[in-house]
């Protein structure tokens, strides 16, 4: 971790700390600020919240949410569930992994894009569904899928 | 000359499609066009297949048009749409579309009518009239109404709510709480998201009546991450209501304390079991406690809790407004009121449709959804997501009703139906039900953490043809054992749609491709 991102991690713990059950609000704070909960943060967490690291460290890695590295610029995440795939969501999945040329976890080789799976975005009525970044799309056909790849490269 | 009132809505499925775009363009046009224009971004109406679904205030009520794509937009001014008038996307007044006309809404009643973001436009249509009631109720009173109605938990259970709440009122400790689950995880379930995006004010206000009944003052409305657009527009109608001292140290002038606030889950989907719940709004793993102590008499922070789905919630306004008798009168046998039906998958008429229970699934199906999507055959219906049995085409004219559905080994769960044609192979489904538990399993508990896997190989074993019978039986027992060793619903329910896949379509575990020699 860099200087500034410490420096990052030690002010949302201190904003924090105090509060109810602040774990799980705090690794959101950190995640939305670096991107990711890099493993050197754990330590700082686990110290202000007078908790062992393993405890932290087992709340980052139990959450699908979290992540220990940094994403791509943008992450797309692809539903799997049962109402995408009654819509030929395992397609739509063969077909990102081959454009993107990556596996599920993980980043295009030029670092723009991050691929995740993920178990129901609620757009079962307009599956099958994918969100890139906080945007949710519905009836994402291959051909959509490449046209929203494209439109995000530019 | 006054403003125009065009309604695009900001649901995240609408937008999903493209309602952004298309408001964009309507502005534009209007801008251009000199024609002062008041657009109001609402809810979605439900009807997901007609988004983004526009309408146009007239004389004679709101005039719809659907499903507009922005290349639309310049027709529909051509067209004076504006003024209700004829194209080819036009379909009539909104309230008197079949599809919409025939449903009974309690809940949504005001979903995709008001303004989401407005507490006026919620009071004027109805809203917070249940609180105000609530608050010259005793709280004695206010739960018994709840008892009354015969509500039970939507979230999947289907406990009865009026006996939680009685079982937190009768405690005597300071600190309690008020928890709103809306961990809405099962796939073809969207209803908790439409709400909180169409009418955020309604689960407010549900809640604010529960904290009031039992006497506690602080409420938490666990969200899942996978829906940051809810997450916006709950916090902007969280604040909202605060403004307006609907939330906070005085509401409504009562001088009684009720504040509320939103937390993110982090994607785990065991985080909608109650307890595993719980521990995540601690920031813990969200590993599932055993029971007892039940969550009413130790919850969140060890103090008296209340847990309900925002379903549950949403449907409480209504009751203490109206009274337990009115909610009483919808429904069949011990399925009181309405519930909120979503129509998922492979459907032509996907959306959102609150009916009172003892509508058929075959209603639902073919009346509201028109078929499939695809054009083929309905083969199979998962009724209660992940969790929920695979229901064959021999049994769609069963009642959605608790105890209908469980008669036929299946059940209602959260109120998704998602809809699979013909060329669904259900082998294939019961691995993914195996492989969707081994994913997501807390992992406290064998059956469930070991199971799962155990249960992906074997039957991926099937599929291959390797000692498929031998295997069959093993799966069987298999299913025995996580059905009643497991620690919650997880574990102990992802046998549901594996022996119901078995049960109902055994012609699809057998081998899929010619058997390969191993070694």
């Amino acid at each position: 971790m860099l200087p500034e991102q410490s420096e990052i991690v030690r002010r949302i713990v201190a904003d924090m700390k105090d509060r109810p059950g602040p774990l799980i609000e705090l690794l959101h704070a950190v995640q939305a600020a670096l991107g990711h909960v890099p493993a050197d943060a754990v330590p700082i967490v686990a110290e202000a919240l007078n908790l062992s690291r393993a405890e932290v460290h087992g709340v980052v890695t139990f959450y699908h949410f979290f992540r220990e590295t940094p994403p791509g610029k943008h992450t797309v995440h692809i539903c799997r569930a049962e109402a995408c795939q009654s819509m030929g969501a395992n397609g739509l999945v063969a077909h990102a992994k081959k454009r993107l040329g990556v596996d599920f976890h993980e980043t295009t080789a030029d670092g723009v894009f991050s691929l995740e799976p993920v178990f129901c975005l609620g757009n079962c009525a307009l599956s099958p569904a994918a969100m890139i970044d906080d945007q949710l799309y519905g009836r994402v056909t291959p051909e959509r899928f490449d046209q929203l790849v494209a439109e995000k490269k530019q | 000359m006054t403003a125009v009132t065009v309604y695009v809505p900001r649901d995240a499925a609408a937008l999903s499609v493209g309602a952004e775009e298309v408001a964009i363009a309507i502005a534009q046009e209007c801008a251009a066009r000199k024609i002062e224009l008041k657009l109001i971004r609402n809810g979605s109406r439900g009807a997901c297949w007609l988004e983004p679904l526009v309408e146009v205030a007239t004389p004679q009520g709101r005039v719809a048009y659907g499903p507009v794509s922005v290349g639309d937009v310049p027709g529909l001014f051509a067209a004076d749409f504006l003024n209700g008038k004829g194209h080819q996307l036009f379909l009539g007044l909104t309230d008197e579309i079949p599809w919409f006309a025939s449903q009974q809404r309690l809940t949504f009643a005001r979903v995709g009518i008001v303004d989401p973001a407005s507490v006026a436009d919620f009071v004027a249509n109805g809203g917070y009239q249940g609180l105000r009631r609530a608050l010259s109720m005793t709280p004695q009173a206010i739960v018994q109404a709840v008892l009354d109605s015969g509500l039970r938990g939507r979230g999947g259970a289907a406990f009865p709510t009026g006996i939680k709440w009685k079982t937190v009122l009768d405690q005597a400790v300071e600190q309690k709480f008020v928890t709103c689950n809306a961990d809405e995880g099962d796939s073809g379930t969207f209803s908790d998201r439409m709400l909180m995006e169409g009418d955020p004010l309604c689960l407010i206000e549900g809640m604010t009546i529960a904290g009031i009944a039992v006497g506690a003052t602080q409420g938490y409305i666990y969200l899942r991450a996978e829906y940051p657009h809810a997450y916006r527009v709950l916090n902007a109608a969280i604040e909202a209501a605060y403004q307006a001292r609907y939330l906070g140290s005085d509401v409504l002038g009562s001088g009684k304390r009720f504040d509320l606030e939103v937390r993110l889950g982090a994607g785990a989907y065991v985080c909608g079991e109650e307890t595993s719940m719980l521990q995540s709004l601690e920031g813990k793993r969200g590993e599932v406690r055993v029971r007892p102590p039940l969550p009413a008499i130790n919850g969140l922070f060890m103090k008296p809790t209340i847990v309900n789905n925002v379903m549950t919630f949403g449907s409480v306004p209504t009751i203490i407004q109206h009274g337990a008798e009115f909610y009483k009168n919808f429904g069949m046998g011990r399925s009181r009121g309405t519930l909120p039906l979503q129509l998922a998958g492979n459907i032509k008429r996907g959306g959102l449709i609150e009916r009172a229970f003892g509508v058929s699934l075959r209603e639902l199906l073919y009346d509201y959804g028109g078929g499939s999507a695809s054009g083929r055959p309905i083969r199979a219906v998962q009724v209660g997501g992940p969790l929920g049995a695979f229901i064959p085409a021999s049994q769609f004219d069963v009642l959605i009703d608790y105890e209908a559905l469980s008669g036929i080994g299946a059940l209602l769960g959260h109120g998704g139906i998602v809809a699979f044609d013909d060329t669904v192979d259900m082998a294939e489904m019961a691995r993914y039900a195996m492989e969707f538990c081994a994913i997501e399993s807390c992992g406290k508990c064998t059956p469930c953490r070991i199971g799962s896997t155990r249960g992906v190989e074997v039957i991926e074993k099937i599929m291959n043809g390797i000692d498929s019978e031998r295997n069959l039986a093993l799966l069987e027992n298999l299913c025995d054992t996580m059905l009643v060793g497991s620690l919650c619903g997880l574990g102990g329910m992802t046998p549901f749609p594996v022996q119901s896949a078995i049960k109902h379509f055994r012609e699809d575990f057998r081998a899929k491709a010619p058997l390969k020699r191993a070694g």
